[in-house]
């Protein structure tokens, strides 16, 4: 949740909307590479990329 | 940053996750404690976490995490992640190798500083995160507060350049009682000192650490020749466009560490300059010498003309300055040589090290709103003696733990006239004394030390000890003083071996032109001065001045030499062999005197000599 506050905060005092969609898919893979080291998420992983 | 916690703080400042990282703890605003962590770990510019960095600044200030004000971090790893977004959107998709090398490591932890930084200080001690305030500073505020909270100055001109932070690539400001203004940014990617380390890569030398081999390097061009004239051009037509306030822009199509894994795009270089990389450890020719005197005269544009921008915009007497490119003495030589500034203060510690400092620094009087207290004429960084010590007990019950036989000389005027005698005879000292230096110089408390008359004593502590480029001489170290007798120093004051500057006249040994046929060892080789060990094939030298109040000890061994030989001047060169970083404790200090060539070791008044039978004392 802090890092989320922050993140927005950040958005918003640098007015930079444009990133948040970027930053939201990246952590999204992220999330999901994480989770997918050697586990059953794995084979989901495969067929997107 | 904006409002004030309350009267008398203590911060603790750390850097981390580039270069060298360090912790820094300012305690009502004396400066209490500063190392970096390769110091502990061994590792050379270890950019881990600083735990055990942080771990002995709290020790030192005696204080436990609970008790701190605030914990900084010496720059905004959101703006630094919004650089590089908007960096690789804009070359897309040109660099999608790097950037799929890059992003892992910013979702792994990059991103999520504040929980890391928490979870690391807890394997410390354990602690309230709820209570801790973690702040982080802009880098090149960091590098900015550095200079001016540390410097002896109640107001000043601030110039701060490096190869970049978060946007900032070089800063100018202003700087006024607690209050520090940044004037004017310089953004990435065009950068002073990313362009300085693209010439050290393309001469064959490490990035982040081999520029200092470029800058002693440099010295060997031939200054005069059609060649480095050439290559000043076509770096002024090709690679920059240098506006008359210092600012620069850097053509991209050259280089390529926006978005490669590379410096500069080699084969446009080879194209340009005429000849190829220079692999690294190969022999190095006149070309890349020639080269290396450019690209060393183009950065002294560079900064004279920031310097003199600064100077236009503030017209105060007073100059610090800070970041990576402040490192480059002979750069800092050429900013006094012009006196465009009355006054100059470089932080000792001006690369990332120092950046834990500055972070500190800046909580403490931005953000907390702490008044600085200045002592006329002296700066706060205690000669940088700001690191881990080994009292006499401490040593003594190592020694006798290691079963190592020793002498210990009860009076130091003793031990400083064997040492001076066993110097003068041509002996190689290694000499570990108190606390240990921030920054990257040793300044005489992890310092090897040897005899600067003596001509074959720069290829004696290369060869013996050292195992380094055979073309850069050693730094003196010279009492305060005396520094005027021998070098181009008009007010005796370089303490933190920052300033080049030539050897006076009268110690000079003129040479006729140096056949350009001589390898550079030969060419150091030919006796330039009275002190051939310190004297470039310019005839400059990097000079340290070594002050009674910041460091008696060193002083006193430096008195103990001049009245034997006549000199008040050492070589002094770091305590490490090639590497690997600065000794910290009497077990890595022991284990390089005896990896190496050194003759004796002194820790504190213990003495501990190679040869058993030398020297009776």
């Amino acid at each position: 949740m802090e890092f989320l506050k922050d993140i927005f905060n950040y958005l918003l005092s640098r007015k930079k909307w444009w990133l948040a969609p970027v930053i939201i898919v990246l952590l999204l893979i992220g999330f999901i590479v994480v989770l997918g080291g050697g586990s059953a998420v794995a084979p989901f992983i495969y067929s997107i990329f | 940053m904006n409002k004030g916690i309350k009267q008398g703080m203590t911060i603790l400042g750390i850097s981390a996750y580039y270069h060298d990282s360090a912790a820094a703890i300012v305690k009502n605003g004396e400066i209490i404690a500063a190392v970096q962590e390769e110091r502990f770990s061994r590792i050379k510019h270890d950019a881990a976490f600083p735990l055990r960095s942080c771990e002995y600044c709290l020790k030192t200030a005696q204080i436990s995490i609970d008790e701190l004000d605030a914990v900084v971090f010496y720059d905004k790893p959101f703006l630094k992640f919004e650089r590089l977004i908007e960096s690789y959107y804009r070359f897309a998709p040109r660099g999608l190798p790097s950037f799929l090398k890059a992003i892992p490591v910013w979702l792994r932890e990059k991103l999520f500083l504040k929980r890391i930084i928490r979870k690391k200080l807890a394997e410390i001690e354990a602690f309230d995160p709820q209570k801790l305030q973690l702040l982080f500073t802009e880098h090149h505020l960091s590098h900015a507060a550095s200079a001016f909270f540390a410097s002896p100055f109640e107001a000043a001109a601030i110039l701060t350049i490096d190869g970049v932070g978060e946007w900032a690539t070089a800063s100018l400001g202003i700087g006024k009682g607690k209050e520090i203004t940044i004037i004017k940014e310089l953004h990435f990617p065009h950068s002073p000192g990313l362009l300085y380390s693209a010439f050290t890569y393309f001469l064959g030398f490490k990035v982040n650490g081999g520029e200092y081999k470029l800058m002693g390097l440099a010295p060997y061009g031939d200054a005069h020749s059609d060649r480095v004239k050439r290559f000043i051009s076509l770096i002024y037509e090709k690679l920059i466009d240098l506006k008359p306030d210092g600012s620069l822009w850097l053509n991209q199509q050259y280089f390529d560490y926006v978005t490669g894994l590379r410096m500069i795009k080699a084969g446009k270089w080879e194209m340009l300059f005429g000849f190829a990389r220079r692999i690294p450890e190969t022999a190095i020719e006149q070309v890349h010498c020639d080269l290396a005197f450019a690209i060393q005269k183009v950065l002294e544009d560079i900064v004279l003309g920031m310097v003199k921008e600064i100077k236009r915009i503030t017209g105060l007497d007073n100059l610090c300055m800070a970041g990576g490119v402040a490192l480059n003495c002979v750069a800092n030589g050429k900013i006094v040589q012009k006196a465009i500034f009355k006054k100059l203060f470089i932080q000792p510690a001006a690369g990332d090290a120092g950046g834990a400092l500055g972070a500190a620094l800046a909580a403490y009087h931005i953000y907390g709103g702490q008044a600085r207290k200045i002592s006329t004429g002296s700066d706060k960084m205690k000669g940088t003696y700001l690191g881990p010590d080994f009292s006499k007990t401490v040593l003594r019950n190592w020694l006798d733990r290691q079963k190592l036989s020793y002498v210990y000389f009860e009076h130091f005027d003793e031990l400083c006239g064997a040492v001076s005698t066993a110097l003068a005879d041509g002996k190689i000292v290694g000499w570990f004394q108190g606390r240990m230096e921030y920054g990257p110089r040793a300044l005489g408390n992890r310092s090897i030390l040897g005899d600067p008359r003596n001509p074959k004593m720069q290829s004696i502590i290369n060869q013996k000890i050292k195992n380094r480029e055979h073309f850069r001489p050693f730094a003196p170290a010279v009492l305060a003083g005396e520094a005027g007798d021998y070098f181009e120093l008009e007010d005796n004051n370089s303490p933190y071996m920052l300033l080049v500057t030539k050897i006076n006249e009268e110690q000079r040994i003129m040479q006729k032109t140096t056949p350009s046929n001589l390898s550079l060892k030969e060419r150091l080789a030919i006796r330039r001065s009275a002190l051939p060990a310190i004297t470039h094939v310019d005839y400059s030298a990097r000079i340290q001045t070594v002050h009674e109040t910041s460091n008696p000890k060193f002083f006193q061994l430096l008195r103990a030499f001049k009245e034997k030989t006549g000199y008040g001047v050492l070589i002094n060169t770091s305590f490490n062999i090639r590497n690997e970083p600065i000794v910290c404790s009497p077990e890595d200090a022991y284990h390089c005197f005896i990896k190496t060539g050194m003759d004796l070791l002194v820790m504190d008044q213990f003495v501990l000599k190679k040869h058993k039978n030398e020297w009776n004392f």
